[in-house]
Formats: C-alpha cells, sequence, structure tokens
C-alpha cells in the first residue's frame, strides 16, 4: 500500500467513526491496532464533539498520556479553530510537562470548577474519580482503555452520558496484585478491562477498527498482526521503499553486533541469541547485549528515510528504546548504557513503554534464559507491546532455548464459567513470533 | 519466587533441613486456636465425609456422615458441626463490648492446606441459604455454621486476616524447603522438612512421609485406597443393615467406621498441632498485633450484624461490592507488604534487591536547614544516603523509613557513580514542632539507614458510586438483595 491509498483508507474510518457518534445511544469503541493513529482520532473526536456544541471530557490513564493527548490537540487547534479552550486538570502530585504549559490554549487547574469555561477538559482516570459534579458531561473519551480497569471506569461512569471508547486491545490487560477468582465470570469482574465490562452489558454500543499502522513498518505489520490479531488483521501504511534504515559509519572488521543491526536494517527483524544457558533476570551477558546493540546503532551514526522527511533523519538516542519484562532488568540495562555514554537511550519496561513510539526497539525478551514460563511471562500483551514500538527495526535479544521452552511449558490457564477464551493465547503468540524470528538469527559469540 | 527464597531452598537441599526465610511470624498465632481437618467424599463437589475438630490438642472431636451422598445425613452432621463452630465463636463473642470497642479476642480456625479453605467455602455455600422452616426444615446451627463458615472463607481473603488460616501456607511464608511448591502442600512432607525426626534428614523424613499408609493425605480428599479398601465396603454395610432395619449390624458398622476415620485423621490433627506450636515459637513481628485488632473489629463487626439478624452473605457481590471488596483487597496487600518489610530485615532484603528499598550510612545531613520559599520558614532538613543498592525511586518519590515509619519523606536527587548511588532526602515530617528538630528524630551522618517507597499506614478507601447508582456501563442498579428461597436448593440437589 502507498501513503496515499493509506491515508485515504484510515480517512473513510475515521469519518465512519465520527458519523456513527451522532446516532449511537451510549457510546462507540475503537479498536486501534499499534500506531494507527489513535491520537489524531480522538483529537478529531474531541473538535468533531464541540463543534457540534458538547463539552468534552477526557479520560486517558496515565498523567503521561494526559500530557501528550493536550499537546497533540492544542497543536491541532492552533492550526483550525484558535479560540477553543483546553482545561487540564491535575492532581497535587504531578508537575505539568512543558509540552502543554508551552501553549496559550491550555488552562491548568487542580480543581474542576476553575475549567468551567474550557470545552475540553483532560485527566486521568484517577483524578477525574475524585471529581464530584451534579451535571453531567455529555461526552466522554477515553483514552488506552483496554488498559483501563472496569472497577476505574465504574468510578468515572457517572460523570458522563455518552463515550467513545479508544485502545489497543492487543496490549496488557489490567491486573490485580491480589489473585482472587471470586468474581470469574462475573460480567462486571472488576479486574477486567474497561471496555470488556462495557461490551458485556451494553451489546447495543458498536465496534470499529483502525485499519492500517502508521507505525509499523512493512516488514512489522504483518508479523505483529498475525501474531497478536489474527481476526482483526491490519496493514502497514507504508511500503517497504518508503522505509529505509543506514549507517553513516560503515563496521570494521566482523562481529555479531554490527551483523545483528545490519539484518535488522535490511529486513525490519534481529534475533541476537546467545549461547542456551539458565540466567537470573539480570542476566549480565544479555543486559550486556541490550546495551552494545543501542550503543553501537549511535557510533555507527544510524538514520532513517521515511515518509516523514525528505532528507535521511539521525536516529538519535531519544529514538532508541530497550524493552524489558521487569523493572530491574530496565535498572541494569541503564546503568550498562550509562558505562558506554549513551544515558539518554530511553529504558523501560514492557508496562511504561505502551502508547511510546521510537525508530529501533532492543527488545530483551521476556522468556531469555528462563528456566519456566510463568502466565507473566506467556502474556501476549507483553510479547506485543515490545514489538511493535518500532518505526524501523527491531532486536530481539535472547538465550537460545526458546522454542524448546515454550514446548515444555504450554499454557495452563484455567478456564472459567462465562469467561471467553481470550486469542490468540500468549504461548501461540509466542510461537508465532519465535517462528518469525527464527529466519533472522544471528548467533552472538 | 525471589531470589533470596530460592537460595534458601538452595540451602534446604545442601544441609537437608529446611531453612528459615523470616526473622520474626508473620501471623497472628491464638492462645486457643480451633483446629478444623475436613474430609470430603471423593468425587463430590462438597459432599463432607468427617470433620476432625477441636481447640484442645488432647481432646478431638470426630463428626461423620456415614452416608454422605444421603442429604438428611448430611444435614444431621452440618447440624452436629455447626454446634461445635458455634460453640467455639460464641465463646469469643460473650456480651457487647461498647460501641467502636473490638472484642477482647477472636477466634482462629486452622485447615491443614489450601484445599481445606475452599472446602470450607463450599460448605458454606452450601448451608447459608438453608431455611429452618418450609419443606425441608435444618436445626438453626445449619444456616448458622454457613455464615460463619462463609464469613470465614471470605476473612481468610483478606492478606491482613488472620482469623482463618491454612498451615501449609502459614509455615511455608516462613520456612524454605527442599520439595517443590507443589509437594510444600503436604503438610506431612512440609513438616518433616522443618522438623524431622531425630536422626533423619530432611529429605529421608520427608520421604517416609510421603506414604500414605503411615501419613494419610490431610484431606479435604482422601487416599484412592483406603476409598477402595475400607470405605466403600463401610458405607455399604452401613446402608444394608439400616435397609433392613438391623440396628445392631448398623450399629456395630458405624462404630467401625468411626474407628478408621479416626486413624486416617488422627495423624493430621497431630501434625496440626505441631504446625502451631512451630509458628508460635517464632517471635511475631512488631505489626502482628496491630493487624489482629482489625481481626477482631471485624468480627466484633459480624457477631453485632447476625445479631440483628443478617442476611446471609450473597452468592455473589454486585458491581459495586465487587470493585469496593477489591479496592480494600488491594489496599490490605499493600500494608501487609510493608508490614512485613518494616518488621523483617529479611523480607526487607528482597526489596533491597529489586530496588524498590535501599540501605546504606548517611554520609552528610543538614538537620537544621530550612525551606523559607513560603510564607513561614519550615523545617526541611536534608540527608543523603550513600548505598550500593539499586536504587529504583526518582525525584519526588515519597520515600518511608522502618525506623521512623511516621516521617514523610521526598527524594531530591538520585546520583549514580559506578556501583555506588547518592540520594539525596528531604525530611519533612516528624521531628516536633519547633525549626529545630527533636534529639534523634534526624539520621546523623554515619547512622545506617534503610527507605523504601511503599508506606505502611492505612489508605483511605477510594470512593465509588452508591450501589443504586450504579453506571449504565456496568449494568445499571442491581437489584435489592433478598436471599431467595431457591438460592438454597441449587447446590444439594
Amino acid at each position: 500500500m502507498s501513503v496515499a491509498e493509506a491515508t485515504a483508507r484510515a480517512r473513510l474510518a475515521t469519518e465512519e467513526i465520527l458519523a456513527s457518534m451522532e446516532s449511537v445511544p451510549r457510546g462507540v469503541v475503537v479498536d486501534s491496532p499499534p500506531g494507527a493513529g489513535k491520537s489524531t482520532l480522538v483529537v478529531r473526536a474531541a473538535t468533531e464533539l464541540v463543534r457540534r456544541g458538547h463539552r468534552v471530557m477526557v479520560i486517558a490513564q496515565t498523567n503521561e498520556q494526559v500530557d501528550d493527548l493536550t499537546d497533540v490537540l492544542a497543536g491541532y487547534l492552533a492550526g483550525h479553530d484558535g479560540d477553543l479552550r483546553i482545561g487540564r486538570l491535575y492532581s497535587e502530585s504531578h508537575r505539568i510537562g512543558r509540552r502543554v504549559e508551552r501553549h496559550q490554549s491550555v488552562v491548568s487547574a487542580k480543581s474542576a470548577g476553575e475549567l468551567l469555561e474550557c470545552q475540553v477538559v483532560l485527566s486521568t482516570a484517577h483524578k477525574w474519580a475524585t471529581v464530584t459534579s451534579d451535571e453531567q458531561w455529555a461526552w466522554a473519551i477515553v483514552d488506552e482503555a483496554y488498559q483501563m480497569r472496569s472497577d476505574l471506569l465504574l468510578r468515572v461512569a457517572g460523570l458522563f452520558a455518552k463515550a467513545l471508547f479508544v485502545g489497543d486491545p492487543g496490549q496488557l490487560d489490567p491486573f490485580s496484585v491480589v489473585e482472587v477468582d471470586r468474581w470469574s465470570g462475573l460480567s462486571w469482574d472488576p479486574t477486567t478491562s474497561a471496555v470488556e465490562v462495557l461490551l458485556n452489558h451494553n451489546d447495543h454500543v458498536p465496534v470499529k477498527r483502525l485499519p492500517v499502522s502508521w507505525r509499523l513498518p512493512a516488514s512489522a505489520a504483518p508479523v505483529v498482526s498475525e501474531a497478536f490479531y489474527p481476526f482483526n488483521p491490519f496493514t502497514a501504511a507504508t511500503s517497504p521503499q518508503e522505509r529505509r534504515l543506514e549507517f553513516g559509519a560503515s563496521a570494521l572488521g566482523d562481529n555479531s553486533v554490527d551483523r545483528a543491526l545490519e539484518l535488522a536494517a535490511r529486513s525490519g527483524w534481529a534475533l541476537y541469541e546467545l549461547p542456551r544457558a539458565h540466567k537470573p533476570r539480570t542476566d549480565r551477558e544479555a543486559v550486556r547485549a541490550c546495551a552494545e546493540l543501542a550503543a553501537r546503532l549511535l557510533e555507527r551514526a544510524a538514520r532513517t528515510i521515511s515518509e516523514r522527511s525528505p532528507d535521511p533523519l539521525p536516529v538519535t538516542p531519544d529514538r532508541i528504546a530497550v524493552g524489558t519484562a521487569h523493572r530491574d532488568q530496565a535498572t541494569a540495562v541503564r546503568a550498562a548504557l550509562a558505562e558506554r555514554g549513551a544515558e539518554s537511550v530511553t529504558v523501560d519496561t514492557a508496562n511504561r513503554l505502551q502508547g511510546r513510539e521510537f525508530d529501533v526497539t532492543i527488545v530483551l525478551h521476556p522468556l531469555s534464559g528462563r528456566r519456566d514460563a510463568t502466565a507473566f511471562h506467556l502474556e501476549a500483551g507483553r510479547l506485543c507491546v515490545l514489538t511493535s514500538r518500532h518505526r524501523h527495526a527491531c532486536v530481539v535479544v535472547a538465550r537460545k532455548g526458546i522454542p524448546d521452552l515454550l514446548d515444555a511449558h504450554p499454557s495452563v490457564a484455567p478456564v472459567h464459567l462465562n469467561v471467553p477464551v481470550k486469542f490468540p493465547d500468549g504461548w501461540e503468540a509466542q510461537q508465532a513470533i519465535m517462528a518469525h524470528l527464527e529466519r533472522h538469527r544471528v548467533a552472538a559469540p | 519466587m525471589t531470589t533470596l527464597t530460592s537460595l534458601a531452598k538452595v540451602e534446604a537441599i545442601a544441609l537437608d533441613r529446611a531453612q528459615l526465610i523470616r526473622t520474626v511470624r508473620h501471623v497472628h498465632v491464638s492462645s486457643r486456636p480451633l483446629i478444623f481437618v475436613p474430609l470430603q467424599l471423593a468425587g463430590e463437589a462438597c459432599a463432607p465425609l468427617a470433620v476432625m475438630v477441636g481447640d484442645e490438642r488432647g481432646n478431638e472431636r470426630l463428626l461423620i456422615a456415614f452416608e454422605p451422598r444421603d442429604r438428611t445425613e448430611r444435614f444431621r452432621f452440618a447440624a452436629g458441626l455447626g454446634e461445635v463452630i458455634l460453640g467455639y465463636v460464641n465463646g469469643y463473642a460473650a456480651g457487647d463490648p461498647g460501641e467502636g470497642v473490638p472484642y477482647p479476642d477472636a477466634p482462629q480456625v486452622w485447615v491443614p492446606n489450601a484445599g481445606g479453605l475452599k472446602f470450607t467455602e463450599l460448605l458454606g455455600r452450601s448451608t447459608r441459604f438453608r431455611r429452618t422452616d418450609g419443606p425441608y426444615p435444618v436445626p438453626a446451627s445449619v444456616p448458622l455454621l454457613g455464615r460463619w463458615v462463609t464469613y470465614l472463607a471470605e476473612r481468610s481473603q483478606h492478606p491482613l486476616s488472620s482469623l482463618f488460616l491454612s498451615a501449609t501456607q502459614a509455615l511455608t511464608a516462613h520456612w524454605a524447603t527442599g520439595q517443590s511448591a507443589t509437594e510444600d502442600q503436604n503438610l506431612a512432607t512440609l513438616l518433616a522438612w522443618i522438623a524431622p525426626p531425630p536422626g533423619l534428614t530432611g529429605a529421608q523424613a520427608a520421604l517416609l512421609a510421603e506414604n500414605p499408609a503411615s501419613s494419610p493425605p490431610a484431606g479435604p480428599v482422601t487416599d484412592p485406597d483406603f476409598d477402595r479398601d475400607v470405605l466403600e465396603g463401610l458405607i455399604k454395610a452401613i446402608e444394608e443393615a439400616r435397609q433392613t432395619g438391623n440396628v445392631t449390624t448398623c450399629d456395630r458398622a458405624q462404630a467401625l467406621m468411626a474407628r478408621q476415620l479416626h486413624s486416617v485423621l488422627k495423624p493430621t490433627w497431630d501434625l496440626m498441632w505441631q504446625a502451631v506450636d512451630l509458628l508460635r515459637s517464632l517471635p511475631p513481628g512488631d505489626h502482628v498485633a496491630e493487624r489482629w485488632r482489625t481481626d477482631r473489629f471485624s468480627f466484633t463487626g459480624y457477631v453485632r450484624y447476625l445479631r440483628e439478624d443478617g442476611f446471609p452473605q450473597a452468592r455473589r457481590d454486585a458491581a459495586v461490592d465487587a470493585a469496593r471488596r477489591l479496592a480494600r483487597l488491594e489496599n490490605e496487600a499493600q500494608q501487609l507488604a510493608a508490614h512485613m518489610a518494616y518488621d523483617d530485615p529479611l523480607v526487607m532484603a528482597e526489596y533491597r534487591m529489586t530496588g524498590e528499598a535501599f540501605a546504606g550510612p548517611v554520609v552528610r545531613a543538614e538537620p537544621d536547614r530550612l525551606d523559607e520559599t513560603g510564607k513561614r520558614a519550615r523545617l526541611r532538613p536534608w540527608i543523603t544516603v550513600e548505598t550500593t543498592d539499586d536504587v529504583l525511586a526518582e525525584r519526588g518519590a515519597d520515600l518511608r523509613s522502618p525506623a521512623r515509619p511516621a516521617q514523610q519523606a521526598r527524594v531530591i536527587e538520585v546520583e549514580r557513580a559506578g556501583e555506588r548511588t547518592r540520594v539525596t532526602i528531604e525530611l519533612q515530617s516528624g521531628m516536633g514542632r519547633k525549626l529545630v528538630p527533636e534529639p534523634g528524630s534526624v539520621p546523623a551522618p554515619g547512622d545506617v539507614v534503610c527507605y523504601t517507597t511503599f508506606k505502611a499506614e492505612f489508605q483511605p478507601p477510594p470512593k465509588f458510586p452508591d450501589r443504586e447508582d450504579t453506571p449504565w456501563t456496568h449494568g445499571g442498579p442491581p437489584p435489592e438483595y433478598v436471599p431467595r428461597d431457591e438460592e438454597a436448593t441449587e447446590e444439594w440437589e
């Protein structure tokens, strides 16, 4: 597909969603695969609703996300509708980001009462849950609705009459620190996602879909789509020719790190495979490999060619991410990067990388070096987040033997009455990704 | 499993004996616990076969359902069990302690394992809706038993509660053995690892304890050989004797069955007391009494509720109730984690390994530092801690120290240099009212301090809508809960 064609398809889908919002009794759910223009839709929907004369509340899950959305919305309005006021509702402990403060149209306040003149007010779900108001908002836009737990929705749902729920069903499910199966099978199970509970009780709410991914390159969209979205496929907006990754400096000699990077630049994927071994979570060699790959990418002056710019753009540290499953792994990688002078590369867990975008990602495979495959490590959403953050290439670092580990640990999640079986299950998705990565293997020394 | 627990398991194997993984006990142990060892009939979801129950180790009571599939017999059994449980529970509920005051003590029930907890929950579900009038009346002790055991089973899900404990869970929370987590659910082998008989290693003792003939399963499921070779014949004999009306034969068969079940349950009964003794021998953590106080409050509240003709617990939570309960359980889980870490350096060590806590000497202190940016000067001492632990906390994070749990502290700066990290912390409270800190309220250079990001104090519960305001996303307001007769029928038919 070409960019022009993709733009047309995406526009059609967006228009259809906006049109349907005129007539729905309660709301719309929009499933959005990774990088399919979710923020754009939120901004379009908010301005459209305001145009129709409604006040709109926007609910996101983290302060980061709220700041991001506020920034995008204010930027869009600056070009379209100058005199619209945007409210940023925040709580004591949060400091508003500079990207929000620079917009003149944004008013920040700690209480909703100070934002009555704003047609759009944005905040986190937790902050909204503390707002008491007799007046109901006509519309709410709930962002990252699949990551919102349904008990939080219960706390805010009284504030609005209708809602647009936007989210990525393939990412991490919400979770609870306590394990209680008391509510399994109940239609309002508080530990499940907001969308699930909403749809359980409102089968008239239509589920729409965004069809193309702007982020994922042509090398990644089919792989991610097939592994994690088998029933709702999507395609890449760009063709292989439109996205390229190059190096300004050539490699001296022959080493596996360079070979992995070059393979990833060529094909979009590389599996940097360390020798088979059982290791603790913060496996030193794996951590070092992640840091070396990232540092080497900078040393070799990687640059990207894409629809964003006619000239090559340098891959700066903030365009690279290292993704891990655990926080201690992220800490270890950060320390290893600091030793190599590359501390400004983003390193975080899958949970925190949700919703973010980079040129190149380096993934420490959740199952690398493990002796067992627990539900946490098998979770489809975790691997999906890690393998769908990149615009150009993804390098996976892993110990040899993951397919064997998977074969030894088939998924054994209990099946509960009234609980639809989740597809794809993590085990199957892991197998699919590994089968693909096998073809992009570079053996580490 | 944490790295330290894995290490303790390796040590247990190397040293051939279970290793303590806690320095203090983190559950309350009653001075007069009720031991409750249930057995059920194989193949039935909840057909009680027998229980051995009592609050004195030399005085066990054995209750038997001679035909577990016969409903009349089941209710006779449930009524008998109800008398025992109610007798025990009421012993703690004399009079009314007055508004806002809990009873001085509360009951504590022990089952052998997680299966016992589950069995109790099912027993509650099948008895609490029964009625004392209508077509199949039961003695009043049956629905009351149901309410109490359901209450206990629900409390067992509360992280802070010690009202209803399983012996294997309580033991494995304090000891690491050389066997797998699944094997640890066997009370006999678990105790063999923790306290092997003289002359035996943990592994040898556990191997002997795996023999179902000498250590019968701690229930609720029975040994299949026992079912086939003993139980089946006895149940048949009793049934035949009943049909022929032969009272003497029936009595003799019942006495035989009682003897057999006694011999199957008695070893577990003894192990249960051993488990209680072992745990009691550990010194309690500082927060254990505080947690037991919440149990006492909860117990007092439930006694009052029942005295006011309380309904049996609903079969399922409505949307708002479920969310409220989850919020409470999560809150308690966090509190428990903090309590345990504050009370026990071995638990704190686990958090230090993952970077959620750090410890080290104070290398710099400005105890008299004032913050003069506001209208009035405020005392805001800074201390700098140097640590070799990983530090996950970032600038602005709230910190607490086990040594000064009420003192609020905030990270000002984190400087990492190689293996060492220096954390500068601002202290914000707990130093008295003057502009000079009370002696000892600010750590001095050279003091070794520990800070974490989690707090032991109670967090106020989040606000939820009232039941009748349940929003459309959750199906709207549910109907008023009134227990109906149909709810009673489902489980037993």
